[in-house]
């Protein structure tokens, strides 16, 4: 498999505290890999560091190019778009500014038929065009910050925990959207989750973290059988 | 009597405008940053200094108030990329001692360029009273300028990229750099459109109270009560605040406390707001975390 | 206090600075260090509120001109000696700051800096106040007599000045001095570096914080009394905003939370303009900013602390050594990694 996205030696730290010791993964070009761990694992250290916005030691590359030591805003304009931790939705903005701000690196005159493109997937959003974002409910923010990730016509998209919070039909319809998406645009993703089923269920290969350190790598159907994981992530 | 009230009351939209004005600049970076530009005076005055120096060169008014405009929104940028950077998480204290240490630097430095003594300012607008006597030519123009001004501001934030990318940094910069907005930037810009705005308050306000390197310290002390009173977090609330304390100086001076205490009524305003509504007729509630 | 032989090397060094300059200095320069005893006083009460409580105060003017107008009021309208208003002044402005503490409890920090710098603004305009004119003496101020030595001593009235305002610093010293290394000191530290954990030790924030306030205010007026005598004269342009931000200045140039600092951040203020001046108006303002912003980048904890530090490092080689600090276990005993240097 081609990979887009190269990892090697990856330590990052926050202060003085060490969180991720040296691992070395890859994102499968034009296919999904999940990262798995449990809570405090490093997961979303992880993404923070292909994103710069925390401080990192080791190569990390993107389809060749080295990202590691450049801004998070520089690293975005490379094709590079988080859904992060928490949705990170401008709440006091409209749901179309959020729109907008993900399309901020796109030309202007791409932004309709991208919005309508983006409606397609969700059209809860076209709804809710001028609402406040704040006042979504909890499934609709994660639907918009997918969109917003998505209007930066990303090479490589990151997802951080997209099932946290949301009752199982919401996580359900938004996944099945993403298989969609997955599909139509061609772009690689890197799924964070502690929901190890559903993760393993949609990727094509899996990466397992504990601690700081990779334990466990493969394509997915085969750490779905695997004895450490069923008993520490699937529960049986 | 009633014509009076009307006349303090048109008064006080004049000068409003001008508190309204520099509480924008105030609300613009406490917005962005948290901090509370202590200088925000100073810079104006400087800028209505540099203005005059150009005009006494023989630039024509406009002119040279543009050109103005434009430095002290380069000088605006500069303070914020040079001093502001290592700022950004520091304690309260070292941020407040920066601020005053700033306000001492430029107010030395308008005293130094331009010396100490009281100077003439000249006002584009006619000398004559207008809108059947209520205001006077310069007042009158003033309150347009200051209004176009914060339309122009308005708009610039409502409906371009940037003014969103702008307001993007200061309520979220961390998803703001996720979809490439470049913050550290974003912040500057905010400095040097709060330093262009003050010219514009100083160049309005500088030929009613004539100019000295001291001329805006009274008019910040509105501004503060202005910026609070809207809401210290809401560029909207703090014009609406601006005007209302504009008002309300003018009409409490005429009939309330007398002129000699205007600067009282600023202070009491603040102190009652803190203790009564702290986030203002506009703002947000916000809970710190413990 | 097991520090014997520090307090005597203290109290000899103290002697001293009292002593030679009132002896050889000339008038003018008596005068000048009357002033900075007055500004350390004042300062010192800045020092007790914002560096050992975390309230910042920008305007701490306000306390130095009601103690400074108290007095004169006092020896102009009813004739009381000078050394008589002392005690109404502090009075006074210990009341004024308390109810001043009051509603400060509300305001957090930058909030409560913006409250002051306006009280600080508005200072001028409140003495000019046209209905207490009569008192006050309006624009024009009140002229205050000199005081001269009691009892016939065979000195100046500069050098009985400089010895009484020495004696009433030196007596502010070893009270602020005490506060600040007893419980109520630590409970104002405690407040300062986590408000919410002291309330919940059982401190009671409220009592401590305006307590506080009235004391600063009182240290602060009381220096704005003698401040007054030493000058002969108060007028409400005396009493701008900027006499609050020069307090200000040199309680953060001497460090912000070191008693001994406020003496040298004193100096500060006094010998600055007059060094500054001689090249220009603007200087004074200039040096001070710069060396206010330098201040915070590089050494926030002030000349104070970097002394403190010195100190610390001299004397944790001797562990004999007559300091306090030692004895008590280390600097690391006194709390959080924050500008710590109450020499």
């Amino acid at each position: 498999m081609t990979a887009l996205l190269e990892a090697k030696g990856l330590h990052a730290a926050y202060g003085e505290t060490r969180v991720l010791h040296g691992i070395g993964f890859s994102v499968r070009e034009g296919g999904v890999t999940a990262l798995l761990g449990a809570n405090g694992a490093g997961k979303t250290t992880t993404l923070r560091a292909i994103c710069g916005t925390v401080r990192t030691q080791g190569e990390i590359a993107l389809g060749g190019r080295r990202i590691d030591g450049l801004q998070t805003e520089d690293i975005v304009r490379l094709g590079v778009a988080q859904v992060p931790e928490g949705r990170g939705t401008f709440m006091e903005l409209t749901v179309e500014e959020n729109m907008k701000l993900g399309a901020y690196t796109r030309p202007a005159r791409r932004v309709t038929e991208d919005f309508e493109h983006m409606f397609d997937y969700f059209p809860r959003l076209k709804e809710r065009f001028r609402q406040q974002a704040g006042t979504l409910s909890g499934g609709e923010q994660q639907m918009l910050a997918i969109a917003r990730a998505l209007l930066l016509r990303p090479k490589l998209l990151l997802l951080d925990e997209p099932s946290f919070g949301l009752a199982p039909l919401i996580v359900q319809e938004i996944f099945r959207i993403l298989r969609r998406i997955r599909e139509d645009a061609g772009v690689s993703i890197l799924l964070v989750e502690q929901n190890a089923t559903l993760a393993l269920d949609f990727a094509d290969d899996a990466f397992v973290l504990e601690t700081g350190r990779i334990v466990l790598s493969g394509p997915s159907g085969d750490i779905i059988k695997d004895e450490g994981v069923r008993r520490s992530y699937l529960g049986y | 009597m009633f014509a009076g009230v009307i006349h303090q009351v048109m008064s006080g939209i004049a000068t409003g405008g001008i508190y309204a004005s520099v509480a924008l600049a105030l609300v613009m970076i406490y917005q962005a940053t948290h901090h509370v530009n202590f200088a925000q005076g100073e810079m104006a005055t400087f800028s209505t200094y540099i203005t005059l120096m150009m005009i006494n060169a023989g630039l024509p008014y406009w002119v040279a108030f543009f050109l103005a405009i434009i430095v002290s929104f380069v000088i605006g940028v500069a303070i914020e990329r040079i001093l502001m950077r290592p700022l950004a998480n520091a304690p309260v204290l070292s941020s407040v001692g920066v601020f005053v240490g700033l306000l001492l630097v430029i107010n030395s430095l308008s005293g130094w360029l331009f010396d100490y003594t009281i100077k003439q300012f000249p006002t584009p607008f006619p000398d004559r009273p207008m809108l059947g006597g209520y205001l006077s030519g310069h007042e009158l123009g003033s309150t347009a300028v200051t209004l176009i001004v914060l339309a122009c501001v308005y708009a610039f934030f409502r409906h371009t990229r940037l003014g969103l990318a702008m307001r993007a940094a200061a309520y979220n910069p961390a998803s703001s750099r996720l979809v490439g907005v470049r913050v550290g930037w974003m912040l500057a810009l905010g400095w040097g459109l709060a330093a262009a705005i003050g010219a514009v308050a100083g160049c309005m306000v500088a030929p009613i109270v004539f100019l000295d390197p001291n001329m805006m310290s009274g008019i910040l002390l509105y501004a503060f009560a202005g910026a609070l009173l809207g809401g210290i977090d809401n560029p909207l609330g703090a014009v609406l605040g601006g005007f209302m304390v504009g008002i309300i100086e003018n009409l409490g001076g005429a009939y309330l406390v007398g002129t000699e205490l205007k600067l009282t009524l600023a202070l009491v305003i603040i102190v009652a707001v803190l203790t009564v509504k702290p986030t203002g007729l506009m703002g947000r509630r916000v809970f710190s975390r413990v | 206090m097991s520090m014997k032989r520090g307090t005597w090397l203290i109290a000899v060094v103290v002697l001293v600075a009292a002593i030679w300059p009132a002896a050889t200095f000339s008038s003018y320069h008596l005068f000048q260090l009357t002033m900075v005893a007055v500004y350390a006083i004042a300062i010192l009460g800045l020092s007790l509120l914002t560096g050992f409580n975390g309230q910042i105060s920008l305007g701490h003017g306000a306390f130095y001109a009601i103690g400074a107008y108290t007095t004169a009021i006092l020896m102009t309208t009813w004739d009381v000696p000078y050394w008589a208003t002392l005690p109404a002044s502090a009075a006074v402005c210990g009341v004024v700051g308390f109810l001043v503490g009051l509603p400060a409890l509300r305001l957090g920090g930058l909030y409560l800096a913006l409250t002051t710098f306006a009280l600080a603004v508005a200072i001028p305009q409140l003495l000019k106040y046209k209905a207490v004119d009569a008192w006050t003496g309006g624009v024009q101020g009140l002229v205050i007599d000199k005081p001269d030595a009691p009892f016939g001593l065979p000195l100046s009235s500069d050098q009985y000045l400089y010895l009484f305002t020495f004696a009433v610093m030196a007596v502010m010293y070893v009270i602020a001095w005490n506060l600040v290394r007893g419980r109520i000191g630590r409970a104002m530290k405690a407040i300062r570096d986590h408000a919410l954990a002291a309330e919940a030790m059982g401190i009671n924030t409220a009592l401590i914080k305006t307590g506080t306030f009235a004391v600063s205010a009182l240290f602060t007026g009381l220096a704005g009394s003698l401040g007054a005598i030493a000058v002969q004269f108060v007028a409400p342009d005396s009493f701008s905003v900027f006499v609050s931000i020069f307090f200000f200045v040199g309680l953060v140039v001497g460090g912000v939370s070191s008693i001994g600092g406020t003496l040298i951040g004193a100096a500060f203020i006094e010998f600055v303009p007059n060094l500054a001046d001689a090249v220009s108006k603007a200087a004074p303002g200039a040096v001070y900013g710069v060396i206010l912003i330098a201040t915070m980048f590089l050494m926030p904890a002030g000349a104070g602390g970097l002394l403190a530090s010195l100190w610390r490092r001299l004397t944790a080689r001797h562990p004999a050594a007559p300091d306090g600090t030692a004895a008590q276990g280390g600097p690391a005993a006194e709390g959080t990694a924050t500008i710590e240097a109450d020499a």
